[in-house]
């Protein structure tokens, strides 16, 4: 039995697959055919099961869950600052934004005000890694089409964007840099003017990648017309970020339900006409050239902005290092903080933000106690997987490898 | 005439044949294009403009474990993941090396808990471990290095 024996190859038997495939793959008529976990243009572990007729994708079925970390679980047995580390290893790519949807879940919780300085700050290092997120973007997926050279231009100006992550956390991707209240540190004193520098050339690099790929006959083969999800559906299916724009639905929640003082900054929200593929690279490219608008503004607004780097709040947030030689209070604020930690109603908060991916949505209950009863995570790259099925019906094998990259999956953020 | 002319005479060299055949592995050991999490993004950027790993003549990565000798483990291997880390390694033709690379692949790192196995070790025997979380692309090149060294100790027999 070739079917049977084509199944059994996927772990299941036939009768899992009933219902799922269409009654030609039970016949052997259409072709099953098994995609990762270890396949070089899935970004990570996804696997795919996929029904074939010809090279035609009948059924797309995708399996997650081969990089389920239990971030979620291991977070309620920390306490809430502990969680922050945490967080940063779910959507890899852009740790920050992980930082930010925790943070700002327990500052609702507790009621926490961030100065103005740590809002800016935020909001500077929030879209220099949508930056660097789609940088690794880019260069991945121009790589799965076959575009080699674009991978090593965008990653050259990341490592720029990393050693500036560097100067503030101490860690090129994993800094931990937000923390509840505000931010670890204050900026270096080269922070700055190496941002310039970097500003300074970066929308000419954006122009090369466009000079590249935006008129390159192939890339347009490849990418126009491929991959097309109408608005409603992308609606339908929670598909947010610039796989929503690129369909031209309007919906960017730094516009829509501005936190850390978005609503001050002046900036476009670039929209997609078609839903392909094309449509989304070029709002991602778009959204680059924001960004960097956004950074200007922000390096500006630093100026003005009053307060620190971090709340005084002194019952959520330690003493600096310096004040423990001086004043009782601040010894006993600090042996609290790192022994027992703060206290944090038994209520229940959802905030969400926009990451470079999408939507993150960060659902707390915390239990009266230090550490929270639930923390749950609503991340973009699962609901992207989970549309994956309606977006490559009726297209090419090829075109899922696009497809797939197209959406910007990041495993460890859909498994958790 | 041509290169004989430029270079003189060079006459003969004479090695052993353990010498030859490692300084043959080392100097193109392909790995597998194999990523897992976070020290997968880090590998990249090993691999990409500013690292440079095609000075080791490692740039290229073979997305099939029939054609590769290092299997470079980057990332948290979960409990589902397992089996398959294990089938490709395998898969792959001997000799064939292994680099854990991070805390996660090495020991679990921050993740004790029930979806992690607590290293890559409990289910295939590793070379060179590189910690770090994930670490810097100079601590993969120390660690490429550093197996680059042990592959030079080897013998033949070894393998045979």
């Amino acid at each position: 039995m070739a079917v049977a024996e084509q199944v059994s190859k996927w772990e299941g038997s036939i009768d899992d697959l009933r219902g799922l495939v269409s009654e030609r793959a039970l016949t052997g008529e259409t072709m099953l055919l098994n995609m990762g976990p270890h396949h070089p243009s899935t970004h990570g572990v996804l696997r795919l099961l996929l029904e074939l007729d010809g090279e035609e994708i009948v059924t797309c079925l995708p399996d997650v869950g081969y990089l389920h970390t239990g971030i979620e679980k291991t977070i309620e047995s920390k306490r809430y600052e502990q969680g922050v580390p945490l967080t940063d290893r779910m959507d890899y790519l852009s740790p920050m934004s992980n930082n930010m949807a925790f943070c700002m879940a327990i500052e609702k919780l507790v009621d926490l005000d961030v100065p103005e300085r740590a809002q800016v700050i935020r909001v500077m290092l929030l879209e220099m890694s949508r930056i660097a997120s789609h940088l690794v973007w880019l260069g991945t997926h121009a790589l799965d089409l076959g575009a080699m050279s674009v991978f090593l231009y965008a990653f050259r100006e990341r490592e720029r964007i990393l050693t500036m992550f560097e100067m503030l956390a101490g860690q090129r991707m994993m800094g931990s840099y937000f923390r509840p209240g505000g931010v670890w540190r204050d900026l270096t004193p080269d922070f700055l003017p190496t941002l310039e520098g970097f500003l300074d050339i970066f929308l000419a690099k954006v122009d090369d990648y466009e000079l590249l790929l935006t008129n390159n006959p192939i890339w347009i083969d490849r990418t126009q017309g491929i991959g097309t999800i109408e608005p409603e559906q992308a609606l339908a299916w929670g598909v947010s970020g610039p796989g929503l724009r690129g369909s031209g639905v309007n919906w960017d929640i730094r516009k829509a339900i501005p936190y850390s003082g978005y609503e001050q900054y002046d900036f476009e929200v670039p929209l997609g006409e078609h839903g392909d593929v094309f449509d989304r690279y070029l709002v991602r490219i778009q959204e680059m050239r924001e960004s960097h608008k956004i950074i200007r503004q922000a390096i500006k607004k630093l100026e003005t902005a009053k307060g620190g780097f971090r709340s005084d709040d002194r019952k959520f947030v330690p003493p600096p290092r310096s004040a423990l030689g001086q004043s009782m209070e601040s010894v006993i604020h600090h042996f609290k903080l790192w022994t027992e930690g703060f206290p944090a109603p038994d209520e229940e908060v959802f905030v969400s933000i926009e990451s470079p991916r999408g939507e993150i949505g960060c659902y707390l209950h915390g239990d009266g106690g230090p550490k929270p009863r639930r923390v749950h995570f609503k991340t973009p790259s699962f609901m992207h997987i989970s549309s994956l099925p309606v977006i490559t019906k009726g297209y090419m094998l090829a075109d899922l490898v696009a497809i797939a990259s197209s959406m910007d999956v990041v495993l460890g953020d859909c498994d958790r | 005439m041509g290169v004989t002319s430029k270079l003189g005479n060079l006459g003969v060299v004479t090695t052993t044949l353990d010498t030859a055949i490692n300084w043959g592995r080392t100097g193109a050991m392909w790995p597998l294009l194999f990523g897992l999490a976070c020290c997968a993004i880090e590998y990249m950027s090993t691999q990409a403009s500013n690292y440079d790993l095609s000075r080791f003549g490692m740039e290229l990565n073979r997305a099939t474990p029939r054609q590769a000798d290092l299997l470079i483990v980057s990332g948290r291997v979960t409990r589902k993941m397992a089996p398959v880390v294990r089938q490709l390694y395998d898969q792959m033709a001997s000799p064939k090396w292994v680099i854990s690379m991070g805390d996660c692949a090495s020991c679990g790192g921050v993740y004790n808990n029930y979806a992690v196995v607590q290293g890559v070790d409990e289910i295939i025997p590793v070379d060179v471990y590189v910690a770090g979380c994930p670490p810097r692309p100079e601590q993969l090149l120390d660690g490429i290095v550093m197996l680059h060294e042990k592959v030079r100790r080897e013998t033949i027999k070894e393998w045979a």
